[in-house]
């Protein structure tokens, strides 16, 4: 392997690790709020507003089953308004985070409903507010499950992340396209697929093991 | 189990002049939609009062309407109508806010506990202070009181998982106590536990209501819950309250079927099975009657079978029996045959000493 070929897979890999970043970071910031109120929206739950629930539920649905490359394409207008251009690997960020923060969310409300809704009462009993319920009882508790699907989160960006060079966006999956496809460049895709690989099972064992060392449910050795 | 108490400053220890009720139940009803719409009545017209420093027992089967009833009180439930007065405030009307103050006056513990699995036994002790907005160092001074009094200053850095159930109630119990309540719910604390571990729960129970002075309204299905710490007992049957008074009344002299039923699972009441078996209504020439001797109040502790052979030469045969104690006063319950031809001496004999005398049947 030439150097020039290990320069232009470090550029990728670091151009994909930025753009998966940055989208899993702005996509928990709107995932996690939105998940929350998802989780605790329903009807006789905490902030009991069945039909803003719905209406949310459906919007994430939406997204959530539209293809990413047709998410990709479909919202340029809006990527334009927020990163000034649709081209390039910051513009690439929009529709990655867009993508992420349903996704984000369900996982989310997933984990939070799994918490004892005992706890939930206990919390009333002794006089605690919706707020308060929420920061000090149900995201510590679902704390654990909030890591391991932002692990699945991140893992799934990975794989987006090699969609987005469609619109200029870079990364490894652009580079195994344009080089180990396009210009006949085996070893390019084979190298590609081995930088996947290894980033995936790096991101799967910290989230596993930060998963395991916040649950408290388990007796640890 | 002598560990020190936390607040008494502002508690006497014994109120000798019974108090306004702490908490009163007026005409409360809880009426829910039912799976087709209908109405289901799950409480009807329920009047029930705690005086202060007391321990008031609800006694129920499940779905007899006793988990609802103990959440009118905190306001977990709202009753469809009535009120709920809790120290001197209708918890049924109070606005959200307020009611969350409110609540800090009642503490409440669970049959399942429900801990936090993410915090420890202090940091759950210390989460109701922290959501009533004590600062750090009263916090921590107050969780190390309340370990101390639950007894479990050396398991503060344990989590959920690492205790055992008695002492996850222990730190439900601190957790309750922890914003100096006036009243303690108790819904079914002790089912989940052995009758060990629940022997030493409801002594603490007892410990911390004679010494804080704290009330505790408590709902169980057992009766020996009841009969070891509760000093009042309300029986409930279908959302209603079918028998209420002193502990001691209402169990040696029930009334209702469902206290029966309760009681008829306790040792000695119940007939052995080769008299029940044989027990017939009619007298029987030659046969036994077969009685139930309640002793209680004064005479609960007298010699009476051995009076009854000494003085009219009657020998009774003693089929069953039990000798107790219900809040702390004793009481027996005897099942005794005799003769059919000395039965109304006997009955004569043992009204004298004013003993509930009750004939069963007979047997050949």
């Amino acid at each position: 392997m030439s150097p020039e070929m290990i320069r232009l897979i470090a550029a990728s890999t670091g151009e994909t690790l930025y753009m998966v970043a940055v989208s899993a970071a702005i996509g928990t910031l709107f995932g996690l709020p939105l998940g929350v109120f998802l989780a605790t929206s329903g009807k006789g739950e905490l902030y009991a507003a069945p039909w803003v629930n719905r209406v949310l539920g459906a919007i994430v649905n939406a997204t959530r089953s539209t293809p990413f490359i047709i998410l990709v394409v479909a919202i340029i207008p809006f990527t334009r308004l927020i990163a000034g251009t649709s081209i390039g690997t910051n513009a690439a960020i929009v529709p990655l985070t867009v993508a992420a923060t349903p996704f984000i969310a369900r996982l989310i409300e997933g984990a939070i409903r799994e918490v004892d809704q005992g706890l939930i009462e206990a919390a009333r009993a002794f006089g605690a507010s919706p707020l308060q319920i929420v920061l000090k009882v149900l995201i510590p508790e679902a704390l654990p499950g909030i890591v391991l699907g932002l692990t699945l989160a991140v893992v799934s960006l990975l794989g987006f992340s090699a969609m987005v060079g469609a619109v200029g966006g870079g990364g490894l999956g652009d580079l195994g396209i344009r080089y180990g496809y396009q210009r006949f460049m085996p070893d390019m895709m084979l190298a590609v697929v081995v930088v996947l690989i290894v980033l995936v099972q790096a991101v799967q064992s910290i989230g596993d093991r930060l998963a395991r060392h916040l649950n408290k449910r388990i007796r640890h050795a | 189990m002598n560990a020190p108490i936390g607040y008494l400053g502002d508690q006497p220890l014994q109120r000798l002049v019974p108090a306004d009720p702490i908490v009163r139940l007026e005409k409360v009803s809880k009426i829910f939609a039912g799976r087709d719409g209908s109405p289901v009545t799950a409480l009807g017209e329920i009047n029930l009062s705690v005086q202060q420093g007391s321990i008031l027992g609800v006694i129920g089967r499940s779905g007899a309407g006793k988990s609802t009833l103990i959440r009118l009180v905190n306001g977990l439930e709202k009753p469809s109508s009535g009120r709920v007065i809790v120290d001197g405030a209708d918890i049924a009307v109070l606005p959200e806010k307020s009611l969350r103050h409110a609540r800090r006056s009642i503490g409440m513990i669970f049959q399942h506990f429900n801990l936090l699995s993410s915090r420890t036994a202090a940091q759950n002790i210390a989460l109701p202070l922290e959501v009533a907005g004590y600062d750090r160092a009263a916090v921590k001074a107050r969780v190390e009181e309340l370990l101390a009094l639950v007894g479990l200053t050396d398991k503060r850095n344990r989590y959920p998982s690492e205790l055992s159930g008695g002492q996850k109630q222990r730190v439900g119990i601190a957790r309750a106590l922890a914003t100096k309540p006036k009243v303690l719910l108790s819904d079914e604390a002790t089912s989940a536990l052995d009758p060990e571990t629940t022997r030493s729960i409801l002594d603490l129970l007892a410990r911390i209501n004679a010494e804080l002075g704290l009330t505790i309204l408590l709902i169980t299905h057992e009766m020996a819950v009841i009969r070891s710490i509760a000093r009042e007992v309300a029986v409930i049957e279908g959302g209603h309250i079918v028998e209420q008074g002193d502990v001691f009344d209402v169990f040696t002299r029930p009334q209702h079927e469902v206290t029966r039923s309760f009681l008829a699972d306790e040792a000695g009441r119940a007939l052995p099975p080769y008299v029940a078996s044989r027990l017939q209504a009619e007298p029987v020439a030659g046969g036994q009657a077969v009685l139930r001797i309640g002793f209680r109040g004064p005479h609960a502790t007298d010699p009476v079978l051995a009076r009854l052979a000494r003085d009219l030469n009657i020998e009774a045969n003693i089929l069953a029996g039990s000798v107790d104690e219900i809040a702390g006063r004793p009481c027996g319950t005897l099942v005794i045959g005799v003769p059919v031809g000395s039965l109304a001496r006997t009955l004569d004999f043992l009204k004298q000493y004013g003993l509930d005398t009750e004939v069963l049947g007979h047997v050949a």
